[in-house]
């Protein structure tokens, strides 16, 4: 692909802290590679800002190679940019023509309280995981992995949910501010393996109680959290999480 | 666990919404079925016996109870949802993901559901009313026909009032957008209800999304043509 350099416009959501109203601000940038990340665009945004004595921008960012789920900018009017099945540490300038205008927005939702600028507080995931995203085992020796016999469809299946990286897109992307797709990703994960089968029923069960204590919105299956999830995960996850749930709560003998 | 955790969670709510829904969508199978009957153009007698079976008959009207509670509980969980789900982001976006990322009717069931409602208080009050209450409370009765040869059995005659009902061009503009709406909303609803209840193999949810689409243009279509046919003349 030909390297080509461009000027940007871009409007930037700010916001002082949590208590502050916010708006945005538009900045300009020269010369930006079509190599860079769109993170390292914005690092260059922020050089200019210091350099003025401004207040650089705020954005969560760690890896920057697409696997630990902490960028998080809605960028003209879709989560993590126009690029399929990616984050935004990993959005290339390329995908932006010259002389546009970008539009960047925070993860929007009562439940994920924008803590300054871009940078939302995703504390309410942890929790939900907390609540029964686990599988409690002994301490001592490893098992020998290959001791418990799974099939491999159900292993491809659980893996691919597996690779949820809890960013929270799915959220951000639904009219609902549901967080279904991620609480189904972390459910189906240890529902289809043999070692998540003792606390399968309290696992769905709680977990789903804390995703609505948290604050989100239930699943009207409309399906933009699977057209923006940067993994690929799969509607059909929550279809499976609404099996187990309802199962679950059914059948559970279980006072209180 | 108790039964009220269970339905007043968000998964329960959506149960509650799915099950009165596939109520509902087996209801209007019964309902297109019978009225199918009026194509048999042999002046309603047909439309007319079928519609008498099935208001003599008990299981029928005890039905009709619940045919009642089902739409109310479809109406009252469904807004209850749709201003929950839409207070959980109280700051929105300066641009919407929109159509790059759901269907605009996926999105729409709220707004397609009342205008179904609105349409529903019309119907009912086109047919329901006179049929079942008329001659209480000053509510003019439908006019009786006896198909017996004079031995007395009188039908209320809903075919003549179909007919009456229909020569109004707004009434069937009317009824022809109740069933647009209808269409956009079973075209979501049918597979949508489906997941809520849990069924997530890939053969069944494909079938499903195909069988979801087909019934919604059928049953739509169907519907529409009742009015379109009356008015139109071409059945009398």
């Amino acid at each position: 692909m030909e390297h080509y350099n461009m000027n940007l416009t871009l409007k930037i959501w700010r916001q002082k802290d949590a208590k502050a109203k916010g708006g945005f601000e538009t900045y300009q940038v020269k010369n930006i590679s079509s190599e860079m990340s769109f993170l390292e665009m914005i690092d260059v945004l922020n050089e200019d800002l210091i350099t003025e004595g401004k207040d650089p921008i705020a954005f969560d960012h760690d890896c920057r190679e697409g696997i630990c789920g902490s960028c998080s900018m809605y960028i003209n009017g879709k989560p993590h940019g126009p690029w399929k099945a990616t984050t935004v540490c990993q959005l290339h300038m390329r995908a932006f023509k010259d002389g546009e205008t970008v539009v960047v927005e925070p993860w929007r939702a009562n439940a994920f309280p924008v803590i300054k600028d871009l940078c939302v507080d995703r504390s309410a995931f942890d929790r939900i995981v907390q609540a029964g995203g686990y599988i409690s085992v002994n301490t001592g020796n490893a098992v020998d992995g290959n001791a418990i016999p799974v099939d491999k469809d159900k292993a491809d299946k659980s893996f691919a949910a597996a690779a949820c990286i809890a960013c929270g897109a799915c959220v951000a992307a639904c009219k609902n501010s549901s967080a279904m797709l991620f609480v189904s990703a972390k459910v189906s994960h240890l529902a289809l393996l043999p070692q998540g089968e003792p606390e399968r029923k309290t696992r769905a069960i709680n977990m789903v109680a804390q995703m609505d204590k948290e604050g989100f919105g239930s699943c009207t299956n409309i399906g933009a959290c699977e057209a923006t999830c940067p993994k690929e995960i799969r509607l059909t996850n929550i279809a499976r999480l609404n099996a187990e749930y309802l199962s679950a709560a059914l059948t559970i003998d279980k006072e209180n | 666990m108790t039964w009220k955790q269970m339905f007043t969670s968000s998964i329960g709510q959506k149960l509650t919404m799915a099950l009165t829904g596939l109520f509902l969508i087996t209801f209007l199978i019964v309902h297109v079925g019978l009225n199918a009957c009026i194509w048999a153009n042999d002046g309603g007698q047909m439309f007319n016996t079928g519609a008498n079976f099935m208001s003599s008959m008990l299981v029928i009207r005890i039905m009709e109870i619940g045919l009642f509670a089902g739409i109310i509980i479809h109406v009252i969980q469904g807004l209850l949802l749709f201003f929950e789900n839409k207070s959980k982001r109280k700051i929105g976006y300066a641009i919407e993901y929109g159509e790059r990322g759901s269907k605009w009717y996926s999105r729409s069931m709220g707004l397609l559901g009342t205008l179904l409602l609105l349409f529903l208080i019309m119907h009912i009050y086109h047919f329901w009313v006179p049929s079942r209450l008329g001659g209480m409370w000053n509510i003019k009765p439908l006019e009786e026909v006896d198909y017996t040869n004079g031995l007395g059995k009188q039908y209320h005659n809903l075919y003549a009032e179909m007919i009456n009902v229909f020569q109004n061009p707004i009434v069937v503009i009317l009824y022809v957008l109740g069933c647009i709406s209808l269409a956009y909303h079973l075209m979501h609803g049918f597979e949508s209800a489906f997941r809520t209840i849990g069924v997530h193999n890939n053969r069944y949810l494909k079938m499903l999304r195909y069988v979801g689409r087909g019934y919604s243009i059928i049953i739509s279509i169907a519907f529409a043509m009742m009015p379109i046919s009356i008015y139109l003349g071409w059945i009398r």
